[in-house]
């Protein structure tokens, strides 16, 4: 389960002064739910994002992830979230199996532990022929497989994707896109941003559009649709940052 | 404080930095090469230079000299020597390095030396270059022994002793052991390579370990991981200190070696000499006690490399804002070598200056209990700030986010 409530950061630029990049965003999602928010860059996708994954720290307003808050149990939340984004890359010079044993004991798990689950994650995402290539040999498939089993060696309840398929050719994109609806499926709470309008269609139970750090429209597919009475969502998404 | 933690991260640090060839580089390569190179490299060959340059027969003019046969016999009798013809741009022949000195014999030598009349001979020379300095060498050599020659003869023609001018005899005797010889003679030099090795030892992998993540985009997902930042950094500043403290122990590990075998190849190239060469003597106990006081100046090079290097966006940023700490440490390093400066309790308080003069007395068998302390309590004090800093810095969103 995520639940925020009218979080916010403020940043401080030499240049531009006080900037809002996340702006009073309310939001929940169950478990077995996607939810997802849609945005231009630079609307506050990635930095609430990270707030939720505990990488950055909310300056107003509140979040529980998993039933821990994001401001006072940062560790426990990390220990129940699996995030993944572009910008979350993988060591090079480690192999995709070093890499994951590595986040697992990270994770505070023993060995014996990690390699059970290990051998589940690489069987089920057919890892095993390059468990043990450096990352920096590998194909951007490949690698995004491997991320894949870093996020996932913990088991975690909650998983916060940003823009997971950004830059990836169809097939990688494929990939996440599959390994999404798997993680609903599997009854875990799913948080995702993107700007790919048919992602979002294909994926999301809820959407929220965000502009500017404000969310400024939640619902399904459907309700958004009757809302707006367009059926294409890329000109719902017009409609709504640009009344 | 979790030390399992603190482990995991320095273990994957560890194993990352030693497939890292830049690192590997740094870290075993530089300091294991540099060493010989110093000791063994210059030393064969500034002993094959002399050498070629004693073997090397200089040419010398005698300018004037046809009334003074006795001079002139004793000047042609000359071994080590080869007289040319006397030309009237001789100076210009010593600057170009043609012939490498010359005699100016003043006319009426013989007579006036004969008479007892005052008489001076100028010896024309390029100072500073080797070969004109053998020339000169020989040539005053042979002219004080006709000198001396001379004397003996009117002495003995009055019937007086020899020892009436040379009442007694002065002889130079060296009391110092061979390593505080040593000590004087190069002491300076050793710690200050040995510092600078310590700091690039340290400079890649800080900078790997911090711009290079955040370049790299690995950064973001080790921050995604349960991990606190303070072990994260902890267990990165250990790798930097470990990468550090190699290079270090390397660095003076070759060190004993190169100068083992420097000094045995030294000795049989130069058999007969009295070089300074032979005089090298150091011991274990004073390479472990460099190392003892070099270690807090680790410390201090690592967490300050670390922290300046997480403010760079990329390794090439990083790497611009170190570069300008190299003549920072290698100033106080070179204050060290210049002759004069000696340890005080001023100067112990001074970061890098004071390892670097304390260890060059340590190499030469001094310890200065009180300013030992001083400075190792010192050196742990700044190093203490800087990894403090440096965990501070961990903690900041601006810094870690920049763009």
């Amino acid at each position: 389960m995520i639940e925020t409530h009218q979080l916010g950061k403020r940043f401080f630029d030499k240049k531009r002064g006080e900037i809002r990049a996340v702006d009073g965003v309310s939001f929940r999602c169950e478990p077995g739910r996607i939810y997802g928010l849609l945005g231009a860059n630079g609307a506050g996708k990635t930095t609430t994002l990270r707030m939720l994954a505990t990488i950055l720290e909310p300056t107003e307003g509140s979040a529980t992830v998993a039933g821990f808050d994001v401001a006072t149990q940062a560790e426990q939340v990390r220990r129940n979230v699996g995030f993944l984004s572009t910008a979350t890359a993988l060591y090079g010079r480690l192999t995709a199996e070093e890499i994951v044993r590595y986040f697992g004991r990270l994770h505070g798990m023993d060995d014996a532990t990690i390699s059970k689950r290990e051998d589940a994650i690489f069987a089920r995402l057919e890892m095993n022929e390059f468990r043990d290539r450096r990352c920096d040999k590998l194909s951007t498939g490949m690698k995004q497989k491997v991320s894949i089993a870093r996020t996932l060696i913990h088991d975690p309840s909650v998983m916060i994707f940003d823009e997971p398929t950004l830059g990836l050719d169809v097939m990688a994109a494929r990939t996440i896109v599959g390994f999404i609806r798997e993680c609903r499926d599997q009854g875990k709470t799913v948080v995702f941003s993107t700007h790919v309008m048919s992602e979002v269609e294909k994926l999301c139970d809820t959407i929220g559009i965000i502009d500017k750090g404000r969310l400024l429209v939640e619902g399904s597919l459907e309700e958004l649709r009757s809302r707006y009475r367009q059926t294409d969502l890329e000109e719902i998404f017009v409609q709504v940052v640009e009344p | 404080m979790s030390l399992r933690n603190i482990g995991i991260v320095y273990r994957k640090e560890l194993m990352d930095s030693l497939r890292d060839r830049r690192t590997l580089i740094s870290m075993v390569v530089v300091p294991i090469l540099i060493m010989p190179l110093l000791t063994i490299g210059l030393g064969v060959l500034a002993v094959d230079i002399a050498g070629k340059a004693k073997q090397q027969i200089p040419e010398v003019m005698i300018l004037g000299g046809a009334d003074s046969p006795q001079l002139m016999a004793q000047l042609t009798a000359l071994k080590d020597i080869e007289i040319v013809p006397s030309r009237p741009d001789y100076a210009d022949e010593i600057s170009n390095k043609q012939i490498r000195a010359a005699v100016e014999i003043p006319p009426g030598f013989d007579a006036a030396v004969q008479s007892g009349q005052p008489v001076t001979v100028k010896i024309d020379n390029y100072q500073g270059d080797l070969n004109s300095g053998f020339a000169t060498d020989t040539l005053r050599k042979a002219l004080r022994d006709y000198r001396d020659a001379t004397v003996s003869r009117r002495l003995e023609s009055r019937g007086l002793p020899v020892t009436l001018i040379t009442p007694f005899d002065i002889k130079d005797q060296n009391v110092a052991p061979p390593e505080k010889v040593t000590g004087a003679e190069i002491g300076g030099l050793i710690p200050y390579i040995v510092i600078l090795l310590c700091m690039t030892g340290a400079m890649y992998p800080a900078i790997d370990l911090t711009a290079g993540e955040k370049e790299r985009g690995t950064m973001e997902t080790i921050l995604s991981s349960p991990v606190s930042r303070l072990h994260l950094v902890l267990g990165k500043f250990l790798m930097v200190l470990t990468a550090s403290l190699a290079t270090a122990a390397l660095a003076v590990t070759s060190m004993g070696v190169s100068f083992g075998i420097g000094r045995r190849m030294l000795m049989s190239m130069a058999s007969g000499s009295d070089s300074g060469a032979m005089q090298l003597t150091i011991t274990f106990k004073s390479v472990l006690a460099v190392f003892g006081m070099v270690v807090p100046l680790a410390v201090l090079f690592s967490a300050a490399l670390l922290a300046i290097s997480l403010h760079a966006k990329s390794y090439k940023e990083a790497q611009s804002y170190i570069s300008p700490l190299i003549p920072i440490i290698i100033i106080p390093a070179v204050v060290s070598l210049l002759p004069g400066v000696e340890l005080n309790a001023h100067l112990a308080l001074i970061p890098v200056l004071n390892t670097s003069l304390v260890s060059k007395e340590i190499i030469t068998g001094t310890y200065h209990w009180k300013l030992i302390v001083l400075i190792f309590a010192s050196s742990c004090a700044y190093a203490a700030i800087a990894l403090g800093i440096a965990v501070k810095l961990f903690q900041r969103e601006d810094v870690l986010f920049r763009t």
